[in-house]
């Protein structure tokens, strides 16, 4: 018995832990079934880190935001000549880009500071090795991660329009117009704005 | 049918359910707990749902390596587990599945027989934990020594209310005496059976001697391979006997309908519902700490019991 000062009707604790038990027993189980069935991930589940190399544009700033330093990146500049053009210009070429997983705490930093979206997360999770060195992702196997990446999630109806909406928009209607982001705003927003 | 027949039906008979019926209760314990628990229990040894899970791992507990610690009193050490399992086997004997004599031995003082041979329990315990050489093993021996003992007295004394109501101690005569109503009268003796029933076989909430937080494994903490499988064969046989005496004591055994053909059905049935009961408890239920335990017995469970024989003396007497 216990000593505090509410003292319930002897038993009734007895009796309502019985019909917990009972209660679990007649509802269906939670367990996954994992290897025999796939699991049910949510859709923005972290499993492993997607490259896109076309929208990488070597500014490191991934591999210098990276808590663990766990993404390792090689470049060299070429030189592009383009017609008409005073110069050649030059242009960044991506030699090597590692993520070594096995330092790797999937806390999506690098995904965040991309400026160019060319780092994804990927619900994918079936990559483990038997060997740690494996588990050093190339840049030729986080590409094939791509595939792999959903679709983003719906545009929010009541948020504003996304910038490259606005953006064309503004093209359209010529410099100095009102633009859809500006007018769609809810006027909290315009109350709160400096 | 000659006699050595008839002996060889009846002993096979119950080395048959002495086998099986604990492995279903085992198989039972394994579902209903994973359940109760949101789980799913095992799903692959035998394809179906698991059901092989027991014999999968009673052919890994064969492979084991059989281990008797060096400074272990060998031979008390090793005859241990036959002492544990040895005398449910022989209850088995007494307990009647159906009426017309479907037992394997009719025995006028099958009562005093059970409880008497239950009792060998605390025994094989002191054996093991004294041979063990382990202080976990001793203490954990000693516990069960003081919980098996304590709760000996309520089990007797709510077993005589029976046979005192029933004018019998064969443990047929008891379940043709009974009568619907006694599940009302003998209530607090059937509540106090099954508790010090569920304390002897230290089953929890009353696993107190095995308590693994604390003592390792208690009096099994040396126990390897077959010898383990050996008490933990008990334990789950404990559980079919302490079912089958409640349930032919106090919830009128093969009564039911149409009790002269499928007598033998209603008591499976009724052991397999008590025992569903001794799961679902495991589950629910944490340990009690050995001063609970022991107050539990003492002021609670042998009050009641005395003031169950009370009221049974007094009704006896006044019909």
């Amino acid at each position: 018995m216990s000593e505090s000062g509410e003292r319930h009707t002897p038993g009734k604790g007895l009796i309502k832990g019985l019909a917990v038990t009972l209660k679990t027993l007649v509802k269906p189980t939670i367990t996954q079934q994992y290897p025999d069935v796939e699991p049910d991930l949510p859709p923005r589940s972290r499993g492993v880190i997607a490259l896109l190399e076309e929208n990488c544009t070597v500014c490191m700033l991934c591999a210098r935001e990276c808590p663990d330093w766990c993404i390792y990146i090689d470049s060299h500049k070429e030189e592009v000549v383009v017609p008409g053009a005073a110069r050649p210009r030059q242009r960044n070429v991506l030699d090597k880009f590692d993520i070594d997983f096995s330092l790797c705490m999937y806390c999506g930093i690098c995904i965040e500071v991309c400026p160019f979206d060319a780092l994804h997360w990927t619900p994918e999770f079936e990559y483990a090795e038997t060997d740690v060195l494996d588990l050093l992702h190339d840049k030729n196997r986080l590409g094939d991660w791509m595939q792999t990446v959903p679709p983003p999630p719906a545009h929010d109806v009541l948020g504003e329009p996304s910038k490259e909406e606005s953006a064309a928009a503004r093209k359209v209607a010529g410099p100095g117009t009102a633009t859809p982001a500006q007018t769609a705003r809810p006027p909290v927003r315009r109350e709160q704005a400096p | 049918m000659p006699l050595w027949l008839d002996l060889l039906v009846r002993v096979v008979a119950v080395v048959a359910a002495f086998l099986t019926l604990p492995l279903v209760v085992g198989q039972v314990e394994h579902k209903v707990m994973a359940h109760m628990q949101g789980r799913l229990g095992p799903m692959y040894a035998g394809a179906f749902h698991g059901w092989a899970q027991l014999v999968a791992d009673g052919v890994k507990f064969v492979q084991k390596e059989d281990i008797t610690p060096r400074d272990a009193d060998r031979r008390v050490f090793q005859l241990a587990p036959i002492v544990a399992l040895f005398p449910y086997l022989i209850v088995l004997l007494a307990i009647p599945l159906g009426p017309a004599g479907l037992v394997a031995q009719h025995m006028d003082i099958g009562l005093f027989f059970v409880l008497a041979v239950l009792g060998v329990g605390v025994v094989a315990v002191l054996m093991s934990a004294w041979a063990s050489a382990n202080k976990y093993s001793l203490l954990g021996g000693l516990r069960g020594a003081a919980q098996l003992l304590g709760y000996e007295l309520p089990l007797v004394l709510s077993a005589a209310s029976v046979a005192m109501a029933a004018g019998t101690l064969s443990l047929s005569g008891i379940v043709e005496a009974w009568s619907p109503w006694w599940l009302l009268w003998q209530l607090p003796a059937a509540l106090v059976f099954f508790v010090s029933g569920l304390a002897e076989i230290r089953r929890p909430p009353f696993d107190m001697p095995i308590a693994d937080s604390e003592l390792v494994f208690g009096y099994l903490t040396e126990y390897t391979g077959l010898r383990f499988a050996f008490f933990l064969l008990a334990e789950y046989v404990g559980i079919v006997v302490i079912a089958a005496l409640t349930t032919v004591l106090f919830l009128g055994g093969w009564h039911g309908p149409d009790a002269a053909h499928l007598g033998w059905l209603w008591t499976l049935a009724k052991v397999f519902a008590v025992s569903f009961v001794i799961i679902w408890f495991r589950v629910t239920f944490p340990r009690l700490r050995e001063d609970q335990l022991q107050r539990l017995c003492w002021l609670i469970l042998v009050p009641v019991a005395l003031a169950q024989l009370v009221l049974t003396a007094a009704v006896k007497v006044a019909m």
